[in-house]
């Protein structure tokens, strides 16, 4: 078409074509600057914060020292005799439980986008595919039956990641079609077996003789991270990081996938094996997730909102930067949670809730944000 | 390139929506398909954008059999501007422009400086440089639909599918699009509801009813009256363009068969 009709409307035409080019050269690096500068700043944040939550607790330890039983531990250090019970809180307790905070809340992060991507649902949240009413079934029938006794401390999370992949199953199988899985399908799928599960835990608690049951799954059902140990950090972390492998590795498909089935088509996107692929992915890291601190809602729908606030939609930006930003709020969130009614523990699903709910709904009046529409 | 549907069949729940289509379409033709609503229009496009596998015949490229084709593969040869104008997120026109070399490109890999050239190029051909910035959430329909056409034309395509591509378009951008269509050297199947700008664009037209082909031809032998009361149950005069010499078609209102209680 003839460049000529809107010559008035065009700011870029006047210094002609090459100027414009320099000029689309020059906001291209600015926008990567941004968000390296944004990765930086976020990645500076997370460190710092996780050795301030180590250090902070029912027993504050200096940083300094804080980072010399890490030291220590990690390059097989001494430490003073006088030193071993806060060396234990360190290091035995709470490295880990800060450490799995960022990961769940990485993982937490990088599925919102995911799930949003998947079923084309600005709504949609790691757990809208029935994944964690599935893991609660998994998780209530530990704690009111007792069910795989055999497996130790490990029996609730085992549990509730089975629960989490027999749900998903189960969804899969519900939502396909002939022409694969569609995103309304998917949905709604999601939801109507969420509401069965529900039920199914419901009856289990409530049939159960032991009222501190009750108690137990409504605490694991708003997520806490107080079982934390190192063994729970391996499969979590490892799942969380070859999610966030894959999806970056698939961010410009995932952008197509925003087009449209037949414009994606168009562009060689095969939205049928995308879509399976990033169910299977999204089902298993949920199911890692979910095993090892409950379902901690919220996180997962909001964080991906916040982050394309920030850095735009494409999928390679928002997963350079939602894992970060979600690993950041979790770790102050499991802060939070421990200390501001200490000894006792705050639900972590509570927090979020508190935290994020003003948070997000200030961002969103100040900025022009779109939901996918106006 | 030359786009062959060879004897191509849709068939769902027992239905034909396209029986056995042949349309050959040389290389750099612009061939218009013309047809009421339901007629198999979109249909015969999705298959060429792989959107739809026929359940019979093929769909070749010089030859070969687009099925043969990985999606990727063939995405590189046939670019599409499909009816939805849909984008859900808060994209940039900048970004939704750059999309189109994904065919292209592997994985994550960022746009060489070439491709963000071809970017530039295809935004100042289809007059939406000035919007790169902007969310295509805030553009007008036209605006979007010129911005999709830039996404289509930096897939650098040897064919262009276009499903009813004057939509939403103002009469300027209208002619503009057709008359870049002509002049850009590429095979084009373009689905049109306006005959007119179908007769002034297109050097041959497929005429479509009940997922069959009725007619086929230059356009002055496919707009005779006969045909269009045929297809589309309209009366037509047709005249010619005084300065093309093209058919143009004269509507009249239901002159012939006026139905009774409908009129005051």
């Amino acid at each position: 078409m003839p460049a000529t009709t809107e010559p008035t409307t065009d700011p870029l035409q006047p210094t002609g074509p090459a100027a414009a080019n320099r000029e689309e050269h020059r906001m291209a690096r600015t926008a990567r600057s941004g968000l390296a500068l944004t990765v930086a700043v976020l990645s500076t944040a997370l460190a710092v914060s996780v050795v301030a939550a180590i250090s902070l607790g029912p027993a504050t330890m200096p940083a300094g020292d804080t980072l010399r039983y890490i030291g220590a531990a990690l390059t097989n250090g001494t430490i003073r005799p006088d030193e071993v019970s806060d060396y234990t809180i360190i290091w035995a307790v709470r490295t880990p439980r800060v450490l799995l905070a960022a990961v769940v809340g990485a993982g937490l992060g990088i599925i919102g986008v995911a799930v949003q991507a998947l079923v084309r649902n600005a709504l949609a949240d790691p757990f809208v595919l029935g994944v964690s009413s599935g893991a609660s079934v998994g998780a209530t029938s530990v704690v009111v039956f007792g069910a795989f006794g055999a497996l130790g401390v490990y029996a609730l999370s085992a549990a509730a990641f089975l629960g989490a992949l027999g749900a998903s199953i189960l969804v899969y199988l519900a939502a396909q079609s002939r022409g694969g899985l569609s995103p309304l399908r998917l949905v709604l799928t999601g939801v109507a077996m969420a509401f069965g599960f529900q039920a199914v835990m419901s009856v289990i608690v409530f049939l159960s003789k032991d009222g501190e049951a009750a108690r137990t799954v409504l605490f694991w059902l708003m997520g806490s991270l107080g079982a934390a140990t190192w063994g729970s950090l391996p499969l979590a972390g490892s799942a969380v990081l070859a999610a966030l492998v894959l999806l970056r590795r698939s961010s410009r498909s995932l952008d197509v996938l925003a087009l449209g089935d037949e414009t994606a088509a168009s562009l060689g996107v095969h939205t049928e094996a995308l879509r399976r692929r990033l169910f299977l992915l999204t089902a298993l890291v949920t199911g890692a997730v979910v095993a090892v601190s409950g379902a901690i809602g919220f996180v997962g729908l909001v964080m991906p909102h916040l982050v394309r606030m920030v850095v735009g939609s494409g999928h390679a930006r928002v997963l350079a930067v939602a894992p970060l930003a979600g690993a950041l709020f979790l770790v102050w969130v499991d802060l939070v949670s421990r200390t501001l009614v200490a000894p006792q523990e705050l639900p972590l699903g509570v927090i979020t809730a508190l935290i994020g709910v003003p948070v997000f709904i200030t961002l969103m009046r100040r900025r022009s944000y779109l939901f996918g529409g106006r | 390139m030359r786009l062959a549907l060879d004897g191509i069949s849709v068939e769902a729940d027992g239905r034909f929506l396209v029986h056995d289509l042949n349309l050959d379409i040389g290389s750099g033709e612009v061939v218009g398909l013309l047809g009421p609503n339901g007629s198999g229009k979109s249909t015969v496009l999705r298959c060429v954008y792989r959107a739809l596998r026929p359940t019979a015949g093929a769909v070749l490229l010089d030859g070969t059999d687009l099925i043969s084709l990985s999606l990727r593969d063939s995405a590189r040869w046939v670019a599409a501007l499909t009816q939805e104008s849909t984008a859900e997120l808060d994209f940039t026109v900048r970004e939704i422009v750059a999309l189109g070399r994904s065919p292209h490109t592997r994985g994550n890999q960022a746009l060489s400086p070439r491709e963000t050239e071809l970017c530039h190029q295809a935004m100042l051909r289809t007059t939406t440089a000035h919007l790169a910035e902007q969310s295509v959430l805030t553009l007008s329909g036209g605006e979007r639909q010129r911005v999709f056409i830039a996404r289509a034309l930096v897939q650098e395509p040897r064919v262009f599918v276009l499903d009813e591509p004057t939509n939403h378009l103002d009469i300027r951008h209208q002619i503009d699009l057709l008359s870049f269509l002509r002049g850009s050297g590429l095979t084009v199947l373009v689905a049109l509801h306006d005959l007119n700008l179908a007769a002034a664009a297109c050097d041959r037209l497929a005429l479509l009813q009940d997922g069959a082909l009725v007619a086929i031809g230059p356009p002055a032998e496919v707009l005779t009256p006969e045909y269009i009361r045929k297809v589309f149950g309209v009366a037509v005069t047709v005249v010619t363009h005084p300065a093309t010499g093209e058919p143009r078609l004269l509507h009249d209102l239901d002159t012939e068969a006026p139905r009774e209680g409908t009129r005051p």
